[in-house]
């Protein structure tokens, strides 16, 4: 990525930064806000390295935090109404490690409302249009920042993936998107959705600059105890040939006939440069968007419960009791998928049905991680379609909750197992809209996931020429 | 009126005294603090807070458990309790549902009934609530300390075992110094489930909830009060409802709150922010090895030396009798440990040493405990050396009582705290003439006095009682620093000659 020196001034890559912010915004609405402090920002970093000053490996990059991470920096919405006009005292963890090492945050980035949805349709802002198409969706939930990269706003942006929120959106913007292995990045900061599946993760124009972001953010922090002793720049990358699994059961007609080409495609491809393709039968991991559907809403119920109108964010003001005031303000509030979650969350954690979905989920996560522990036995790396469409129309799956998750049928698994997944752009339909497959990892192979991905970049550039 | 058994099983919540909250970096003690100032953006529950685990909290837990006699889970869990309220920022409570810190015990009362401790779990305290006029205040101060929440099975049967045992844990709580104890401040506070059933059935009866009791007195009182409550509702052919219930100091009766029915559904759920807590079991011996003797073996060797009553008042004060137990170690001057010193200490030890201790307990007990000196048990106890040569001088009667007394007092005053006791009992003017060429000295001034000259002669004569008047004389001439045992044998002697 592009990065200031003295002979390119932060001021001029923010300048052009804002400059396509401001132009874009009207007919992609990519931001919730844009930063136009940023240029004070990188005066200060042009006069440091005017002074021969060391200002880090991120100097002026202009980049777009996704509005669910906390910074002093402009209002945290996370895109609802519930947290409006709140303006954090604290900055997450990775955002503070992004702009220690220079990079300039041009704006927030729209999403569903808590990063409840696929589609960006869920925000109380008005949904994020498709970077290459304004009528379909731009994926979701982090599809302000796919958009901010696609549309080469900014050099990358910050995402947080809890059940593919990073990865389906960068395929249908056609731009790479990594979820870490769970707990590689600190959450510390980052309005949660669900707990033991959220990750920070980034968008960028190519596989190298992931490994960079990488580097940068990822370590352990004594503010989130989930986060894993450091491991990212020593974790081994395995050089010559790999094993790539291939998963039976994501090859059938439920899955977009231009998806299942360009797996077929990316498989000679890679068999072509001397790969081996294993192909695995992972009967588990059709209870994954089951399991998903409970374990996650049951902490998404739990997480949303501080938001009471209370202490900060948005209060009804039409309440003559205590319990009027939580139900009109979280009724109000909040937007109705959250209060779908809230609630199928809070039915799940019910005394006398704990058992039947919730244990019995946490037992389904336990069959899934030990099906991809038996996979990695068997491979390296598992290539997969990242949802089973392309983007879809704006408001086609508006009002069939059902449909909308079943988008989330094949990014979910590795969620609940904690593992690293990388979504790559693999060309376009013939509509013009981007197609993406992901690559998925045993946990901690972040870097060598990362390599292989650079790896399939040069191989999918030389087929295309 | 039948006769009913009781059953009474208790819950104390029991506040940890860390330095900082359980789960973030601020002050844990807000006494005497504005409202809301002991707050970090976790406590407060901002979005993406998330908690850390305070280690000084899982061993003061560790430690706790240690005092219970209980079993030490090497692995326990967090869970998330579920309810909306004003005083709980997160909407939730961390606590330990599924899998807690603490296992089995028991706790022994003073008379040796035993009380099996469930478990015992760790979880943070909610906040607290003003109401005022039409509106409420909300102090988060409180939010977020530690707390130990024990849990007794239910092997209670009386309102005096329920206060005992109430008791006994504050004991167990404060000698092991997990807590404060302070009770006014709501250090610990108890919920009790009491039920009734008529002597010989085999089935338990239907329990009330009294909660949030703090004093040993009001769960006594609270318990008696169910007891007849409960008794006359059976004896009427009503049912006794389950239901919580809260006690009134004020009128001593306890009143309905809310039913089983309309009781809040907890939800509980694993907490995903905190990772299963792993303890090796030198973690736990390394705590063990911190305790101070426990209350058990205090009470016992305490006994050996002193009437049950003033063992009992002293055991309320974990610090005189860790002081009691340092003299002693330092009077049987050996290496070995206080615990063994004290527990294999030999009746013949206990015949040289205990007399000097027994004094000791005295000035703790009748000068110290005395209502107008209470305050000074908040300064530092005087030094065992200093405490030995108040002794040592009394056996040597160079101190009356009164003029020990003063000095032991003195002890507590930060200007004299540093000096020996020789020398406070010469600055108080309080040693007394023992040296008996100086007090033949004074005897003879008084003997040639006027005023003496019909004493002696009537002593002479046979009047033993006269003597009395001439010891008198004598004290006054000395200023009241002769020792009169002494006086009164110079006089013999010269008087007779």
């Amino acid at each position: 990525m592009k990065t200031a020196s003295k002979e390119i001034s932060a001021v001029s890559l923010v300048e052009e930064a804002l400059e396509k912010a401001h132009r874009y915004q009207k007919e992609y609405q990519p931001f919730t806000w844009i930063n136009d402090h940023a240029i004070e920002q990188a005066r200060e970093i042009d006069n440091r390295i005017a002074k021969g000053e060391n200002v880090g490996r991120l100097a002026g990059v202009p980049y777009a935090l996704k509005d669910n991470f906390l910074s002093s920096q402009g209002e945290t919405t996370a895109s609802a109404h519930i947290l409006e006009s709140f303006t954090s005292p604290v900055t997450a963890t990775a955002v503070a490690k992004l702009e220690s090492e220079g990079a300039i945050m041009i704006g927030r980035t729209n999403l569903d409302a808590f990063a409840h949805g696929s589609s960006t349709e869920n925000s109380y802002y008005g949904p994020t249009k498709n970077s290459k198409d304004t009528e379909c969706v731009a994926g979701g939930s982090s599809g302000g920042s796919a958009v901010a990269v696609a549309l080469d706003i900014v050099e990358f942006a910050t995402g947080t993936d809890t059940g593919g929120s990073i990865r389906q959106p960068a395929s249908f913007n056609g731009v790479f998107g990594l979820k870490p292995t769970y707990g590689a990045i600190s959450r510390y900061g980052v309005v949660a959705m669900a707990s033991s599946t959220d990750c920070v993760g980034f968008f960028t124009k190519t596989a190298a600059d992931l490994n960079l972001l990488m580097e940068v953010c990822s370590g352990q922090d004594a503010k989130d105890l989930t986060t894993l002793p450091d491991y990212y720049a020593t974790s081994p990358v395995k050089s010559g040939s790999k094993k790539i699994g291939i998963i039976k059961d994501f090859d059938n007609d439920a899955i977009d006939s231009e998806i299942r080409t360009a797996m077929k495609t990316e498989i000679i491809a890679l068999e072509k440069a001397g790969h081996e393709i294993v192909l695995l039968d992972m009967p588990a991991l059709k209870y994954a968007l089951a399991a998903y559907y409970i374990i996650v809403p049951a902490e998404v119920a739990s997480n949303l419960s501080r938001h009471d109108g209370i202490r900060y964010g948005f209060r009804s003001n039409s309440s003559s009791s205590l319990g009027e005031l939580y139900q009109n303000t979280r009724n109000e509030g909040f937007m109705p998928e959250n209060k779908r979650r809230i609630m199928i969350g809070n039915f799940v954690l019910s005394s006398g049905f704990y058992d039947a979905y919730y244990l019995k989920a946490a037992k389904a996560r336990t069959l899934i991680i030990e099906e991809y522990q038996k996979a990695f036995s068997m491979c390296d790396f598992i290539l997969a379609p990242v949802s089973p469409n392309p983007a879809f129309k704006l408001g086609e799956k508006v009002n069939d909750p059902v449909s909308m998750y079943l988008e989330d049928v094949m990014s979910v698994p590795l969620n609940l197992a904690g593992l690293p997944g990388l979504a790559i752009p693999v060309g376009k339909n013939a509509q013009g809209l981007d197609l993406g497959l992901q690559l998925v990892g045993p946990r901690r192979s972040d870097r060598a996931l990362i390599g292989f991905a650079e790896e399939l970049e040069t191989i999918n550039q030389q087929e295309k020429a | 009126m039948k006769n009913y058994i009781p059953t009474i099983g208790i819950e104390c919540h029991v506040q940890l005294c860390t330095k900082t909250k359980l789960f973030s970096e601020v002050d844990n003690d807000a006494r005497g603090k504005e409202p809301n100032s002991c707050l970090s953006p976790v406590d407060y529950a901002l979005p993406g807070m998330l908690p850390r685990l305070n280690e000084e909290a899982v061993k003061l837990a560790v430690r706790a458990g240690l005092a219970l006699n209980s079993e030490i889970n090497l692995e326990s869990r967090f869970d998330r309790k579920h309810y909306f309220y004003p005083d709980l920022p997160k909407g939730y409570q961390i606590t330990q549902m599924f899998y807690p810190i603490i296992g089995a015990g028991y706790v022994e009362l003073p008379d040796g009934t035993k009380v099996r401790i469930e478990h015992a779990h760790l979880e943070e305290d909610a906040g607290k609530l003003c109401h005022d006029n039409g509106y409420s205040l909300v102090d988060l101060n409180r939010a977020g300390t530690p707390l130990v929440e024990i849990v007794s099975m239910p092997d209670i049967h009386s309102a005096v075992h329920a206060r005992d045992y109430a008791k006994e844990l504050w004991r167990l709580m404060t000698h092991a110094n997990v807590t404060y104890g302070d009770l006014y401040n709501g250090n610990m506070r108890f919920d009790v489930n009491i039920s009734i059933a008529e002597e010989g059935s085999k089935e338990l009866g239907t329990r009330a909830e009294v909660k949030n009791l703090n004093s040993f007195r009001s769960v006594e009182r609270a318990v008696e009060y169910e007891i007849k409550r409960q008794a006359k509702l059976l004896e009427k052919g009503e049912q006794v409802v389950q239901e919580t219930r809260g006690w009134n100091d004020a009128t001593g009766e306890t009143t309905a709150q809310r039913s089983k029915e309309a009781a809040a559904d907890y939800r509980y759920m694993p907490e995903p922010d905190i990772p299963p807590l792993n303890l090796t079991a030198e973690f736990v011996e390394a705590e063990r090895a911190k305790m101070s003797i426990s209350v058990a073996v205090q009470r016992s060797w305490l006994n050996r030396m002193l009437p049950v009553s003033i063992t009992e008042i002293l055991l309320d004060y974990p610090k005189l009798t860790q002081k009691l137990t340092s003299v002693y170690k330092t009077l049987a001057q050996n290496g070995d440990s206080t615990v063994d010193i004290i527990v294999t200490a030999s009746d013949e030890q206990f015949s040289k040493l205990g007399p000097q201790l027994k004094k000791i307990a005295n000035w703790f007990s009748s000068v110290l405990l005395a209502e107008e000196n209470t305050s000074l048990l908040n300064d530092e106890l005087p030094s065992d050396k200093q405490l030995i040569d108040l002794v040592s001088m009394t056996d040597k009667n160079e101190l009356s009582s009164t003029g020990a007394k003063e000095v032991f007092l003195k002890f507590f005053d930060p200007e004299m705290h540093y000096k020996d006791t020789l020398t406070i009992a010469k600055e108080l003017g309080v040693v007394q003439e023992n040296d008996l060429g100086a007090l033949e000295a004074v005897v003879d001034v008084v003997l040639a006095k006027p005023e003496t000259q019909k004493a002696q002669e009537d002593f002479k004569a046979g009047q033993e009682k006269v003597l009395g008047f001439l010891v008198g004389q004598v004290m006054k001439e000395s200023k009241g620093k002769a020792n009169p045992s002494s006086v009164q044998e110079i006089l013999r002697a010269k008087l007779q000659q």
